[in-house]
């Protein structure tokens, strides 16, 4: 969360950069044949794990179960000694009092979903109260969504003075913005997007809901670290990335970091900088963990269900 | 202009689909004539890592089916299997055997198929049990799946033993991991073929072709199967107690002649389910008399 001190001139984002798909589809695929064993890998799992937002957004979430997974995310597994927590809890508005209650003091955070999370079919003042809200109730960081509707029809200023505004709202809650990528469909609209978040105020660009596929593809994400270095070089602004929805696998989870750490550099490879949206991701890297640890293959049902 | 043979590239099957060994290796097991079979794959640990994925990944939905439509996709594997008993018959006879036994061998193994078949939906009532109980209970047994079996065939056959032991296990609604064995793996690798043509669902029955003494290891060790079925020596079965005392492992050792036609019955599906008793609460039925 940089201070912006220099005035920043806003581009035209109809003039966003171009993004060549057969090569972002290229670089990706070598992303995934990196090699990475013993102590690298412990480490990156061990990374992967503190960077995660642990995430509950079902229509049928109560008190118990947010309090479950906010015990879950302190106490990934008890067994072995010396495991990191989570970075982040991220419910809906409503369960943000109750996940404040249950994490505090444990230095995991919580997010809220907000802005009529997930379709955001509100009007803004209704998304101004969801966000005021969460942030009342004591969340940390608020992860908005952005109205895709009116992005499409291309009302970008729209688009862009509604997450000024919910920056606003926010405080001093870290903003994350959430593209819902899979309704955008080109990566040349998850680039503009991207852009557009950020210069509106983003902390975090985060590609997906999770309740629409495709979610958190390589290649999204890939696209929007470049919008980030970008950014950065153009603005000096460091911004952090969150792909989210479908990343359930270590093996996946490595790709991604090692994508980041080849795109962005090491600077954005803490919790400040990158989180992995996901709940069964968690159970994966622990297993992973034990089995680099132990030789031995795991089985789910020796990990708490989360 | 001589025609070139097209030669079949035996591979394993994981999760319904054929892939190779992720580890890229062959092997060229011999047959009694010091003449190859083929470049047979020489699976790893993570093929059976995978394999294991796969099966348990496909226990939900077999061991939630019908116990009926498990008989009928049993029964249509041996409709598959008598459909291409010539291509097993001539793999029999390239591994060893002669023609009268390998027929008989099919033979049997279609039999098997047809035999487990007609279990799957009357095995729970015959294991089952209604008990007395001393109390105001309604208490049953009945049995349920164990999970995810690991299976190394019968090292001396190539077809029957195979069949044997894995149609047991997934009649009981099992999904299992497969080693194929070692010296004569071809039967086991079409027999995949004759799987995904089935309506077994993909990952019920994985197979895996290689060296038992590489594969043993990780497949025993592992947390997530529930079982090892095992045919061979006793020092290697030693083994595999040991490894599966991590997670109470139900371990069974075979050391019999799986041609016989003796070598079926109800007690090799009881061998891997798991007896689940219910204490259900009642007023008391039938009055003083009354035994349960």
């Amino acid at each position: 969360m940089t201070k912006r001190n220099n005035p920043i001139t806003l581009p035209d984002f109809s003039k966003s950069t171009r993004v060549d798909k057969v090569g972002v589809e290229e670089r990706v695929s070598r992303f995934q044949k990196r090699s990475i064993k013993g102590e690298a890998k412990l480490q990156g799992l061990k990374m992967a794990l503190n960077m995660i937002d642990l995430t509950t957004l079902e229509g049928k979430d109560s008190p118990g179960k947010v309090r479950q997974m906010c015990f879950k995310a302190q106490h990934l597994h008890d067994v072995h000694p010396g495991l990191p927590t989570v970075a982040a809890v991220c419910v809906y508005p409503s369960m943000v009092g109750i996940a404040k209650k249950e994490v505090a003091g444990s230095g995991v955070k919580v997010a809220s979903v907000s802005a009529a999370f997930p379709a955001g079919q509100a009007p803004i003042d209704v998304k101004i109260r969801d966000t005021r809200f969460a942030v009342d109730e004591g969340a940390d960081e608020i992860d908005m969504v952005i109205s895709r509707g009116k992005y499409l029809a291309g009302e970008y200023n729209f688009v862009f003075d509604e997450i000024a505004t919910i920056k606003e709202a926010s405080g001093n809650a870290r903003l994350k913005v959430i593209l819902e990528t899979g309704e955008l469909v080109t990566l040349d609209d998850v680039r503009r997007a991207s852009d557009i978040a950020m210069y509106a105020g983003a902390d975090f660009i985060k590609t997906s809901t999770g309740k629409i596929q495709p979610a958190a593809t390589m290649q999204v994400t890939y696209t929007m670290l470049q919008a980030i270095r970008d950014f950065r070089l153009e603005t000096g602004i460091k911004v952090g990335m969150k792909p989210a929805g479908g990343i359930s696998s270590a093996k996946l989870a490595l790709h991604n970091l090692v994508m980041v750490k080849e795109v962005l550099g090491n600077e954005w490879l803490t919790n400040d900088g990158f989180r992995f949206g996901a709940s069964s991701l968690a159970n994966d890297l622990l297993m992973q963990i034990m089995k680099v640890e132990t030789g031995i293959y795991q089985s789910s049902d020796y990990f708490a269900i989360d | 202009m001589e025609r070139l043979e097209v030669l079949k590239t035996y591979k394993i099957y994981i999760g319904g689909k054929f892939p190779r060994t992720e580890s890229g290796r062959y092997y060229q097991p011999m047959n009694g004539n010091g003449n190859a079979l083929g470049n047979i794959c020489l699976s790893s640990r993570k093929d059976v890592r995978n394999a294991v994925v796969a099966a348990r990944k496909a226990f939900g939905d077999w061991s939630g089916r019908a116990a009926f439509n498990r008989g009928q996709i049993l029964y249509r594997i041996a409709e598959m299997l008598e459909a291409r008993r010539g291509q097993f018959m001539d793999e029999l006879q390239q591994q060893g055997s002669t023609r009268a036994k390998a027929e008989k061998e099919v033979n049997a193994a279609i039999d098997r198929l047809i035999y487990y078949a007609g279990w799957c939906d009357k095995y729970v009532q015959v294991l089952g049990s209604v008990n007395p109980v001393a109390s105001s209970h309604f208490n049953f047994s009945v049995h349920e799946p164990m999970g995810v079996v690991g299976i190394f065939a019968d090292a001396d056959t190539s077809l029957i033993g195979f069949v044997s032991m894995m149609a047991p296990v997934i009649a009981g609604g099992n999904t299992c991991v497969a080693v194929a064995s070692e010296n004569l793996p071809l039967c086991a690798v079409t027999f995949s073929e004759v799987l995904n043509s089935s309506d077994v669902p993909g990952g019920v029955v994985n197979i895996l072709t290689g060296k038992q003494s590489e594969l043993v290891k990780p497949l025993t060790t592992h947390m997530d199967v529930n079982a090892v079925a095992y045919s061979g020596s006793k020092e290697v079965f030693t083994e595999i107690q040991q490894d599966s005392v991590l997670n109470l492992k139900r371990v069974m050792h075979f050391e019999q002649d799986w041609s016989q036609s003796n070598a079926q019955n109800l007690y090799l599906i009881e061998h891997f389910q798991e007896v689940k008793t219910t204490w259900h609460p009642i007023e008391d039925i039938g009055g003083a008399t009354s035994t349960y």
